[in-house]
Parts: structure tokens; C-alpha cells; sequence
């Protein structure tokens, strides 16, 4: 077993050559490279210690983002008209979440495809949201206990038909556009029945700052996923955060950090991809983009059984700047 | 391999494929002078910063750094540490293809590198998911949708703290130093690939590309 030869011997060392028992197999005439001295150990002893140096000084020179979460709590705060906006969008299936489609539910707004081709429908629904019971019809009924009044409206509301819920929300939301995006609350809501003192009390529940955790109760004392409470606000409460911010993913939002802070930079071409078409134009675009990803990141690992792709280094010979000092020595000879 | 022994043909086959002198040699070829080959070691060594610096994030809890300045000093180490991880990461990718660094058997070395590029592209993820702030909650809901896109949204779950966070400081971190340890084991069984001969008959061509 010993005895068995390596392809190239190229990098080993001179114990390591005799080892191999090849003396140099497979290189150019004139036998074995030139080896000098090395010290691996220290070399990675001195970049440790300098990479120490580097980061304390990046770390003390710059800090790092830390921008808060944005909380329902602060939306109700500024625009209580917002929170009452995103209340109605659950119930009338209008907002992203309520009409999204697997994994949350059933529905088609962000169901992506290719043809026939949609893991996203095949993987189904596996975390499911109704956003009108999870985001609103729920915590308004687990805080009854506090505000009692609320029963009547709250009956009223789920015992109503479809056509009769489909005209309070839409009176609602004719209220809402009356009143505008800095209206305090309540606003007077002609028409819409129980759900006028319903999202008054939904505002006031945002208020407290217990909308989301009551959002994430689960009846466990430990919890760590958010994913239902994270989901409240995905449309414009946090959409216009991030656009006052050139996050969006049309403004390169993946590979961005808030601020001048450095992003995820390594991202560039999958961020790239959401800025031209036919990715950005597509509403399967994700899924587009997720394919592209993938075969190039194929590609890019298969690149030595790659003909044309692993030729490339010979074409760009950036490898005689590298090794100039080789070349030249090897030309005196 | 006839050895019934599995210890001995383990034994065996580190003597043969990585010997002590070869894992850790005191000699290289003359050609391994230049700066392109710190690129590899920087990385390394921003990766031990990166586990350094994560293990006293991981032990004081994912609260503490939003509330100390002492813990917000060691994430801000964490996350420039990031950046030189991959700054040296990319620069060692691109400086091995333009090397065609896979020539002569070395394919495995490159792929590794490659998987370990993509692993490393999941820590970093799966750390801004769980910072629990706002790059956590915004990051979180714009990229769940390829993931559902793709199918696997709730077998990889960008809202699930839990999940990120476990991921995060154990999982992916553990796959990184086992890919690190492959990675550089087959470049030490292998040795460092030999400069892109110059078949001077073609010069002007595509010259330098092995027959």
C-alpha cells in the first residue's frame, strides 16, 4: 500500500517525494521543483495574530448594525391606521400572507410555477396560517377576558355569512380611506357593523405591545419559532421601512446591511438575478432564481470535469502573474 | 486493502496517503512564493476568529449583545470577521481557478473548497437570521420566498429562530470545520499543484495546456 503512486507530486516535500517513490512523475523535464524552507505553523500563527488585529480594529473603528425589529407596538404607535390595514387585508384575504398559498395555505397569490413544475405546490401546506384567525380573529378572542365587550361584536362578526363579512370589511375599508394614514383611532366606520369596535380594539391590543406574542401563544412557556408573529407585518408596515431604506429586493435588499454597512456581498449574483429580466419580471421569479442558483452553483463545483469552463485559467493567464518568479527562473535555466 | 484489521489499514493508509512530514512539511517548492497562497491561510484564520468570537456570543445567549456594549463589541468583531472570512474566501477561490489548481488529480480539492464556499454562504444566512433584529425580521421574510418557491420553506424555515439559531452555532459550523479538515487534508496528500506548464512551441496560443 505504501508504494502507491500519486498522480502529482507536485507540492510534497522532499521526504514526502522519496515517500511516494516517484521522484516526480508527471512533471515537465527537468525533474523535481526547487523547495526552500517553510514554516506552516508559524504562518498560521502570524495570520491568526494579524486577522486578531484586523478585527479589533474593524470592530472598534466601525461597530456593527444593530437596528431594532420593528414592532406592531411602534406602527400603532406612529400610523394606527396601518395596523387596522393590515388587520382588514387578514380578514378579507386581500394582504400577502391571507392569500399566499403553500406552505402557509391554500391559496394562489404567491404560488409559484413552471409549467407543471412547482415543488411549492407539491410540498403543500405544512405551516398553516389563516391569517384572518391566526393574525386577528384569534388574539382579539384571548383577550375577551380582558375586555368583555368585545363578545358581542366578535359573535356577530364570525356568525355572519361571507357576503355579509365581505360588505362590513368592505365599508371598513372606505372608513380607512376617509380617514386617512395619520388617522387616530377609533375612526367613525358607517357601515361596517362589528368590525368598527373590533380593530379599535385591534389597535389598542398593538398598542400594548402584546399583539405578536400573543400572535405566537402556543399554550408552551418556551417557544423559538416566530414564524406567525414575523408574518403580521410582512406587507406595508415593514415594505415601507425597508424601501426608506433601499432594502427592497429590487434594489439589491439580499446583499444590503441597513445603513453603509457591508452586506452579504457573496450574494451579488443572486441578487443580481432580481434585477433583470426575465427574473424580475416573472411571478415565479424566486423560483427562477432558485434554479439559475442552483445549476450555476453546479456548474462552478464540477468546473475541473468541465470542458471549455476548466480551459478558461489557460485562456486568462493570470497564472504567469502569480508564478512570474517561477517562469523567470525556469527561462535562466 | 486485504487487512482484516481495520484499525492497522486505517494506520496504514494515513501513513501512505498523509504522512507526518507531509501534513505538516518544512520544505515547499520554490513556486509557493507569492501572496496568492495567504489567501487560503487568512481564511482559515478568520474562520477560528469567527469561532472565537461565536463561542463567547453562543455561551452569554442571543440577548446579550443588544444589551451590552462589551457583547455588541464582540459581534462587531463577529460580523467584520465575517467579511474577511469571505473577502479571503472569494479572493482563494478565484486565485485557485485562474491556477486551474484541479490539474492532475486534484479535483476533489477543488470541490471541497467549492461545497465549503456554499456551506459558508448557509452560516452567514442562518447568522443574519438569528441576530433577532431588524436585518433578522426583514432578511427573514424577503428570502422565505424562494425557499417556499423551491418547496423546502418549512424544512428550512427562515422564521424559525430556533432553527436558524441551532443551525447556526452548532450544525453548520461543525460541517465548516469537517470540510476545513477534508479540504486540507487533500491538499497536503496531494501537495500544492504544480505552475501551468509553458509549451513554448505554442506560445501565442493557448500555450501552457497539458497535452
Amino acid at each position: 500500500m505504501g508504494a502507491r503512486r500519486k498522480p502529482a507530486p507536485g507540492g510534497r516535500s522532499r521526504a514526502g517525494l522519496r515517500a511516494a517513490g516517484d521522484g516526480g512523475r508527471g512533471r515537465r523535464p527537468g525533474g523535481r521543483p526547487r523547495m526552500v524552507e517553510a514554516d506552516l505553523v508559524k504562518e498560521l500563527a502570524y495570520a491568526v495574530a494579524f486577522m486578531t488585529a484586523l478585527l479589533i480594529v474593524l470592530a472598534a473603528l466601525f461597530s456593527s448594525p444593530d437596528e431594532p425589529t420593528l414592532t406592531a407596538q411602534q406602527v400603532a404607535a406612529r400610523q394606527p391606521a396601518a395596523i387596522a390595514q393590515v388587520a382588514l387585508d387578514a380578514l378579507d384575504g386581500q394582504g400577502t400572507i391571507a392569500s399566499y398559498g403553500p406552505p402557509y395555505n391554500h391559496g394562489t397569490g404567491s404560488l409559484q410555477s413552471l409549467g407543471p413544475f412547482s415543488p411549492q405546490a407539491w410540498a403543500g401546506v405544512t405551516i398553516p396560517v389563516d391569517a384572518a384567525r391566526a393574525f386577528v380573529l384569534t388574539p382579539l378572542e384571548r383577550m375577551l377576558p380582558l375586555d368583555p365587550a368585545l363578545a358581542a361584536p366578535l359573535r356577530r362578526f364570525e356568525s355572519a355569512s361571507a357576503a355579509r363579512r365581505a360588505a362590513w370589511e368592505a365599508a371598513y375599508a372606505r372608513a380607512l380611506a376617509r380617514a386617512g394614514q395619520g388617522a387616530r383611532f377609533p375612526i367613525p366606520a358607517p357601515g361596517a357593523g362589528p368590525l368598527a369596535p373590533m380593530l379599535a380594539a385591534y389597535v389598542d391590543l398593538a398598542r400594548t405591545g402584546a399583539l405578536e406574542a400573543v400572535i405566537n401563544l402556543s399554550g408552551r412557556v418556551y417557544q423559538t419559532d416566530f414564524t406567525r408573529a414575523l408574518l403580521l407585518l410582512q406587507d406595508q408596515p415593514l415594505q415601507s421601512v425597508a424601501q426608506r431604506q433601499h432594502l427592497l429586493g429590487s434594489e439589491w435588499g439580499m446583499m444590503k446591511e441597513p445603513g453603509n454597512y457591508p452586506g452579504a456581498v457573496w450574494l451579488w449574483f443572486y441578487t443580481l438575478l432580481y434585477q433583470i429580466p426575465p427574473y424580475n419580471a416573472s411571478s415565479s421569479g424566486d423560483l427562477m432564481v432558485g434554479l439559475t442558483v442552483g445549476v450555476v452553483s453546479l456548474l462552478l463545483l464540477l468546473v475541473p470535469w468541465i470542458p471549455g469552463l476548466r480551459d478558461i485559467p489557460y485562456w486568462v493567464p493570470l497564472y504567469r502573474a502569480i508564478w512570474r518568479r517561477h517562469y523567470a527562473e525556469t527561462e535562466e535555466r | 486493502m486485504s487487512d482484516r484489521n481495520w484499525t492497522r489499514a486505517v494506520r496504514r493508509w494515513i501513513e501512505s496517503e498523509v504522512p507526518l512530514e507531509e501534513l505538516l512539511p518544512d520544505e515547499l517548492p520554490a513556486y509557493v512564493d507569492s501572496y496568492v497562497y495567504l489567501f487560503g491561510v487568512l481564511t482559515l484564520s478568520a474562520f477560528i476568529l469567527l469561532v472565537a468570537s461565536g463561542v463567547v456570543l453562543a455561551f452569554a445567549g442571543p440577548d446579550w449583545w443588544h444589551v451590552s456594549g462589551v457583547g455588541h463589541f464582540v459581534n462587531s468583531v463577529h460580523f467584520w470577521g465575517v467579511q474577511a472570512f469571505f473577502f479571503f474566501m472569494v479572493l482563494h477561490l478565484w486565485a485557485q481557478f485562474f491556477m486551474a489548481a484541479w490539474r492532475d488529480g486534484r479535483g476533489a480539492n477543488w470541490a471541497t473548497g467549492v461545497l465549503l464556499f456554499f456551506v459558508s454562504i448557509v452560516a452567514a444566512f442562518t447568522g443574519f437570521l438569528s441576530q433577532q433584529n431588524f436585518d433578522s425580521q426583514w432578511i427573514g421574510l424577503q428570502g422565505k420566498d424562494a425557499f417556499n418557491a423551491l418547496g423546502v420553506g418549512s424544512f428550512f424555515n427562515l422564521l424559525n429562530f430556533g432553527q436558524m439559531y441551532g443551525l447556526h452555532v452548532a450544525v453548520v459550523p461543525l460541517i465548516i470545520a469537517l470540510l476545513i479538515g477534508v479540504h486540507i487534508l487533500l491538499v497536503r496528500a496531494k501537495g500544492v499543484v504544480e505552475p501551468i506548464p509553458v509549451d513554448r512551441r505554442r506560445r501565442g496560443g493557448r500555450d501552457g495546456r497539458p497535452a
